[in-house]
């Protein structure tokens, strides 16, 4: 806290001493008053206008998932040549998307980072809300929404089992471990502070009863008695452990899908790390977007700090510059591989038709995040956010050049083809946007945004000041 | 609050991690049965309270390693005995396809059954009625404060002891805590006929549910529109022509692709009598004609045209023998004839036999018949 408070005083970093997360020198109490206000107060003004305008996208998505529904796949502009379009290149980058939430709380977690606290819970959240948009695309890109349960191994009367050597059908598995696994993570960390939220509830009308009732049934009766905290500690371990490797499974499938293919263009063992590391890139550049947003409506700007999201900008700079490597690998590999048909992919990808969606994404995402090198802009709010939405359309883009550059021209000249999306294609994808925001701003208001106990776990006054026998 | 008569504990609030830590240590001292309930896990609470690590993470070893050998035995199964399968040129049971799975299943089974067998075995939650809810004491260890609750069940518990222990340790606020000994009993349980009805209920409904969604309602409208398309079949009425009919016939003085007619096919003796072989007699022609005799006609006149059916004679009728005076007299347009347009219970073979190999196969037969019977001229 000193040091944080010194470095904003005089202008002089302190770069020795990890700066405090959580700056004003607060009380437990008043990290309690200020996570739950949003929950306990009215909705604000600016809450409600925010809600309306994403529950109008929403409806937006609804309605184009409504005509998929009932119309069928038929409604969108995927054909062939170009038989994956929209609907995968919106599957990737919204679980590409989801990646960040548990870099944030696992990774960062494993590596005894603790600015991640401040913005952990929201980014698990985000991913949770995520996969859930993600989802949707390959669910009613099989024709059939109604019969999800065919891409699961079970006993059926056809007597056919699925192919477990197809990347698909890993794809089911790891993205329904994922979400699976990240809600439970969630939740875990969610049952502390939901007690919290029980135990402040005390009015007496019927609407706190039912307040009451909802946080203690969430809560499981959550007594944060030591004798559990020990257990509890040692799982969200576990699940940190776990999740970790998870994450980096999930987007190698998902590039699985793409590198499996014996298609130029998606045929190279660059696409793990590559995707996984987009994924982390455009994962943190949403968090970054959503963030600043947020602790702006609900006045978090002591919990959520500048150092925290400097820091994030630090790691969208590192990742950023890792995909324009990536990308420059491709082209050096199509040209010493001396494989023609790459080296026109890729040629074709940066001067055929499709080049102004290349240099969208080349600027977007390698170009762009570049200014972050300097100090003074990594910490500016206006230029992150705008940067982050740089990023999230550039990292859209680049899944839209891999899947329809490829698509539209491969071996054989005679088959290839182009790509018009339709007006149901851009409901879904816009609308998309309005489900998660929607699904945002729902539980910033009706769950705890910052992990209570996690904050007051790694506030100065909580460490005992002489240790009993401990291992540190 | 007249039926809480029954003591359950005596509790002390303390302001820093480090008062309660010192509380802990003196408590476990004299104490089993006692708990610390801290906002956020004190780091070394632990050590102060003798408790040790958390055996929790053998939960995560067990069951997750135990699913993944139970998926890799599913799937040697699926893959081995039965749906034995070759993809993509792979062998059956191929492991390193396997990985991404078994990795994802492991995972899934060891986080998810940890986390449930924490909250319900070691932490005996959900429970919401336990004697510290709804107290002064566990609103403000939630919030800011840091407690200590000396349970009475405790062998060594005497309540001014307690008290004079937590005054000692310098206990900002001590308080007893009473509970209601019937009602404790007479909570939720999950014998209780009410949850046990209603989870009875959930159950019943959902498997209806499922059952009648996957058996009728993905057969229904509009759900079936794969099976029920809007397209014209042959045989239903039409509108748009003026004879009411979907198939039209060809239009007048044209011939519909592969329907060219056949000037002989009433008439055997004519083709006989005017059709000659239009093939040469080459070894690439006879070698053709044989492997299509071979695979074609063998079956019911026999390899060498004996009549030496293979199949069962009371399903399928030998063929004749093909060495007899009257088939060797045939002219070879005649015996393409029969060939083509069948004769008796032989059906005709223009669909499977192209023309030019009825042309060869005929080819054949006469090399048969000339092998079969030899004249002295073909003898050496």
């Amino acid at each position: 806290m000193q040091v944080a408070d010194k470095s904003t005083a005089d202008g002089i970093p302190d770069y020795s001493v990890e700066p405090s997360v959580v700056l004003k020198s607060p009380t437990f109490h008043d990290i309690t008053e200020t996570i739950v206000k949003p929950i306990e107060s009215p909705p604000s003004f600016k809450w409600l206008m925010a809600l309306a305008i994403s529950m109008a996208l929403f409806s937006v998505e609804l309605i184009g998932w409504g005509v998929s529904f009932y119309y069928g796949t038929g409604m969108w502009g995927n054909n062939i040549p170009v038989a994956w379009a929209f609907p995968i290149v919106n599957f990737v980058f919204w679980v590409g998307i989801g990646h960040a939430g548990t870099l944030i709380s696992a990774i960062l977690f494993l590596f005894r980072q603790k600015w991640r606290n401040g913005i952990a819970r929201f980014a698990e959240a985000m991913t949770i809300f995520a996969v859930m948009c993600a989802g949707l695309f390959p669910l009613f890109h099989t024709g059939r929404p109604w019969l999800p349960l065919y891409l699961m191994p079970y006993p059926n009367k056809h007597a056919v089992w699925v192919n477990f050597l197809s990347p698909l059908v890993w794809d089911v598995f790891a993205v329904s471990t994922y979400f699976t696994v990240s809600l439970f993570f969630w939740y875990t960390g969610l049952v502390p502070d939901f007690a919290t939220l029980r135990d402040r509830t005390l009015g007496k009308d019927l609407i706190s009863k039912v307040k009451k009732t909802i946080y203690s049934v969430l809560s499981l009766g959550w007594r944060f008695s030591n004798r559990h905290w020990r257990h509890y500690e040692r799982v969200y371990l576990i699940l940190a452990g776990l999740s970790t490797p998870l994450v980096l499974s999930v987007h190698t499938i998902v590039s699985f899908d793409f590198a499996v293919s014996g298609l130029p263009g998606w045929h190279t063992t660059i696409f793990p790390p590559y995707f996984v590391a987009g994924a982390i890139f455009s994962g943190f550049a949403m968090v970054v977007t959503v963030l600043v947003f947020i602790r702006y409506i609900f006045d978090m700007q002591h919990i959520i700090t500048i150092d925290t999201l400097e820091k994030m900008n630090k790691i969208i700079l590192l990742t950023g510059t890792l995909v324009g490597y990536a990308y420059g690998m491709e082209f050096f590999i199509a040209w010493y591989s001396g494989n023609l048909v790459e080296q026109f992919v890729f040629i074709n990808r940066a001067f055929g038709p499709y080049a102004w969606a290349y240099w969208i994404m080349i600027s977007c995402n390698v170009i762009s995040p570049q200014m972050f090198w300097s100090r003074k802009l990594r910490r500016s709010v206006p230029i992150m956010f705008v940067t982050s939405i740089f990023v999230n359309i550039g990292m859209w883009f680049e899944r839209y050049v891999i899947t329809v550059t490829s698509l539209t021209r491969d071996f054989l000249p005679s088959s290839w083809g182009w790509y018009n999306p339709t007006f149901t294609d851009f409901s879904l994808l816009f609308g998309s946007f309005g489900m998660f925001f929607t699904l945002t701003l729902l539980f910033v208001k009706f769950m705890p945004l910052v992990a209570i106990s996690e904050v007051k776990g790694i506030m100065d006054i909580a460490k005992p000041t002489h240790h009993h026998g401990g291992d540190h | 609050m007249s039926s809480s008569n029954k003591l359950f504990a005596l509790t002390g609030l303390f302001d820093t991690p480090d008062e309660i830590m010192h509380a802990a240590e003196t408590a476990s001292k004299k104490y089993r049965k006692y708990d610390v309930n801290t906002p956020f896990p004190v780091h070394g609470m632990d050590d102060a309270m003798g408790l040790g690590e958390s055996p929790i993470g053998w939960v995560t070893i067990i069951i997750g390693s135990t699913c993944m050998l139970l998926m890799l035995a599913f799937i040697a199964w699926v893959s081995l005995v039965d749906y034995p399968n070759i993809w993509a040129g792979k062998p059956y049971f191929n492991l390193p396809g396997y990985i991404p799975i078994l990795f994802e299943v492991t995972v899934l089974t060891g986080a998810v059954s940890t986390v449930i067998i924490m909250f319900t075995i070691a932490c005996g939650l959900p429970r919401n009625s336990h004697p510290l809810h709804d107290t002064a004491y566990m609103q403000r260890t939630s919030d800011d404060k840091f407690g200590i609750c000396l349970e009475a069940d405790d062998e060594a518990f005497d309540e001014a002891s307690a008290h004079e222990l937590l005054t000692s340790l310098g206990a900002k606020k001590i308080e007893p805590i009473y509970f209601d000994a019937e009602k404790e009993k007479s909570g939720l349980s999950l014998l209780n006929p009410w949850f046990l009805g209603f989870g009875g209920t959930v159950a019943v409904g959902m498997s209806v549910f499922v059952y009648l969604a996957f058996n009728y309602m993905v057969f229904e409208a509009p759900y079936n529109w794969m099976s029920v398309q809007p397209r014209v079949t042959h045989q239903k009425s039409n509108n748009v022509f003026a004879d009411g009919r979907s198939m039209q016939k060809p239009v007048a003085g044209t011939i519909s692709r592969g329907y060219l007619p056949d000037p002989y096919e009433k008439d055997p003796e004519t083709m006989g009598k005017f059709v000659v072989n239009p093939l040469p007699v080459t070894q690439e022609v006879l070698d053709m004609g044989k492997e299509k005799f071979e695979s074609r006609c063998s079956a019911c006149h026999g390899n060498y045209g004996n009549g030496d059916s293979r199949l069962p004679s009371d399903a399928y009728p030998a063929g004749p023998s093909l060495h007899s005076p009257k088939i060797v007299d045939y002219t070879d347009g005649r015996i393409n004839h029969i060939i083509t347009h069948g004769q008796n219970v032989m059906p005709s073979y223009a669909k499977q036999l192209t023309k030019d190999e009825r042309w060869a196969v005929v080819h054949y037969i006469r090399a048969l018949q000339r092998s079969q019977n030899p004249k002295e001229t073909d003898l050496k």
